[in-house]
């Protein structure tokens, strides 16, 4: 079981509130992401739930229990920081083992569950080596190994991939995602990579000074974004924002068109603009475009093979039923 | 940035080194030297360097006319003492200063370390009267308190700075696996922290053994140690620099083999935290 209910859990440090009354329901099971810049106040949210930082008001339940005075080791969770914290002087096997030991779990019960961990992790041949004679993904590894034999009623992740190099983030990322599948135990993950929430929530939470501004599935935040901060920051390349006369015709302050849904032509359309710079990705190429009298820079995403450059006029035409609207304030309009 | 290296240059560096090391080590070369030769010998001129006839002479006259041992048990209780005495009520100090830091926590380190800018003999006449009325006047006990006191800053300072290191997230982290705070310090915050404190032990050893005003003045012959040796063998009249010499030689050759033997620790105490 894993269900976390956070009822107007509010946090201050001194005179700034940095995070205002927040609620929030985390289902057992879930995959949720906790995504926004940095600042947002995602990591002292997570940190509040594990019981780290104290709230300043509010109620934090864990299965339907009151956790908000328990102690961190009180709440059965477990966490993944971003530095692994492991504990340079434990071997691998001393570290997995540490909260089943603290748990004052009988030797034999601690064996075989090190050993199921590092059997699920890889880690079987390094459980005598020290965290300074592994990898970044290999400590890795073993912080959620420790994190794993606990049996927790839910996981929390702090940003722990960002660490990591790109090849192995997205190597980690799958085998945090088959874990989850593998466990079904409800997961909290932190991060400020809007990729890595997409790809692996269930539920994503966009978070912005502290303040939820949506609540959903990726696909959901990616379709019908409630306002321009959660428009601009899912969905990568960012969203084009357009205002003026041309988000006029459409009734909105501002219109916002994501840059593949943008088709583009060298002989003609609706927008017309100057090609700046193209970038080829092999399989897509991006053009950034100036010159259409929308906006600054608009970004559209065509084929790997488009080849328009430098200097090249470019026609540009929306998909209008992929198109968002949005008030003066940045609200969606339906 | 690399910095390309000659052959010249490392030579220079080489030989440069060894000067200033030899520079600072020749007076204690010196005086192990002056302690073999005979008290004519002792102040010849021009100074005989090797030449001269070897003898053990200076010895056998200041065990015979000093008890050594009684000297170099008082030097080990009160420096070790101390040290302990120290550690014990710096380590929580450290503690609360690295991992529940208040606004005041810079200050009060600060304040600490301005202590030791005060002259000592500033506080002689307070001390020494106290000393009088609580009857510690030469005892161990009281030079064990004097010299805690008056090292305690710096044992403060360099565990702080060794806790310092120590990330808050392991600290977090055992704290989510469930250990009680008696534990995150038996499991995690010593074992991490034994070479910080192994340091600060050793350093504080040597400090105090060396240590000469508050010796000198606080005992008499009871609880004098290996300073107050060497003291009683500087007279303003007769010969005795060679029997001055061998005394030296007896009171720093503990704190010598120990510094010796402890060098790698003591640099790596000494140089903590200046380089990640």
């Amino acid at each position: 079981m894993g269900r976390i209910t956070l009822d107007k859990v509010t946090k201050r440090f001194g005179d700034v509130e940095v995070i205002p009354p927040l609620d929030l329901t985390i289902d057992d099971g879930e995959f949720v992401v906790f995504v926004g810049p940095s600042g947002c106040g995602k990591s002292t949210l997570l940190r509040l739930i594990a019981g780290l930082e104290d709230v300043s008001g509010g109620q934090i339940r864990i299965d339907g229990k009151d956790a908000t005075a328990l102690a961190p080791a009180q709440r059965g969770l477990a966490m993944v920081f971003q530095s692994y914290a492991l504990y340079p002087h434990m071997t691998v096997r001393k570290n997995i083992a540490f909260p089943l030991k603290m748990a004052k779990l009988d030797q034999a019960e601690i064996d075989k569950r090190v050993n199921a961990a590092a059997n699920v992790l890889n880690l079987t041949n390094y459980l005598e080596r020290r965290p300074g004679q592994l990898s970044g993904g290999q400590r890795q590894r073993v912080a959620i190994g420790r994190a794993i034999v606990r049996e927790p009623s839910a996981f929390l992740f702090d940003e722990p991939l960002s660490n990591l190099d790109a090849a192995l983030r997205v190597g980690m990322r799958l085998e945090i995602s088959e874990l989850h599948e593998r466990l079904k135990t409800t997961m909290i993950y932190v991060t400020h990579d809007q990729v890595e929430a997409m790809t692996m929530a269930d539920k994503i939470v966009v978070l912005q000074a502290g303040v939820i501004e949506q609540v959903g599935s990726p696909l959901d935040l990616y379709r019908a974004p409630r306002n321009k901060f959660v428009a601009g920051f899912i969905g990568s390349p960012k969203m084009n924002f357009i205002e003026g006369a041309e988000a006029a015709k459409y009734n909105a302050h501002t219109i916002g068109i994501r840059p593949e849904h943008i088709a583009a032509s060298a002989t003609e359309g609706t927008w017309k603009g100057t090609v700046v710079v193209s970038e080829h990705l092999g399989s897509d190429t991006f053009l950034h475009v100036h010159g259409t009298g929308l906006a600054d820079t608009m970004t559209v995403r065509v084929g790997g093979e488009f080849d328009l450059h430098h200097g090249d006029t470019v026609y540009l035409t929306p998909e209008l039923d992929k198109l968002h609207r949005f008030d003066a304030k940045g609200l969606r309009i339906e | 940035m690399a910095r390309s290296v000659t052959t010249r240059g490392k030579a220079i560096n080489t030989v440069l080194a060894w000067a200033v090391g030899l520079l600072i080590f020749f007076p204690i070369l010196w005086t192990i030297l002056t302690s073999f030769k005979t008290e004519g010998q002792a102040i010849a001129s021009p100074p005989i360097f090797l030449n001269f006839d070897w003898t053990l002479e200076n010895y056998a006259v200041v065990q015979e006319r000093s008890d050594y041992l009684k000297y170099l048990t008082n030097s080990i209780v009160i420096s070790v003492g101390s040290t302990f005495l120290g550690l014990l009520v710096a380590i929580p100090a450290a503690w609360s200063m690295a991992f529940v830091p208040s606004k005041r926590t810079k200050d009060i380190l600060m304040w600490m370390l301005s202590t030791k800018m005060l002259p000592a003999v500033g506080v002689l006449y307070p001390i020494y009267l106290l000393f009088i009325k609580l009857g510690l006047l030469d005892s161990r006990a009281g030079l064990v308190v004097v010299l805690m006191l008056i090292n305690l800053p710096i044992i403060v300072w360099m565990l702080y700075t060794y806790f310092k290191e120590i990330p808050g997230e392991i600290l977090e982290a055992c704290r989510m696996d469930g250990a009680s705070l008696k534990e995150e310090i038996i499991h995690i915050l010593t074992p991490m922290a034994v070479p910080g404190i192994a340091s600060t032990l050793l350093l504080n050893i040597i400090l105090a053994w060396n240590e000469a005003f508050w010796t000198l003045n606080l005992t008499a012959a009871k609880a004098a140690p290996l300073t107050a040796f060497i003291a009683s063998y500087s007279s303003p009249e007769g010969l005795f620099y060679a029997k001055l010499s061998a005394a030296s030689t007896m009171a720093i050759a503990p704190i010598l083999i120990m510094g010796w033997f402890s060098q790698k620790q003591l640099v790596r105490g000494l140089t903590f935290g200046a380089v990640k």
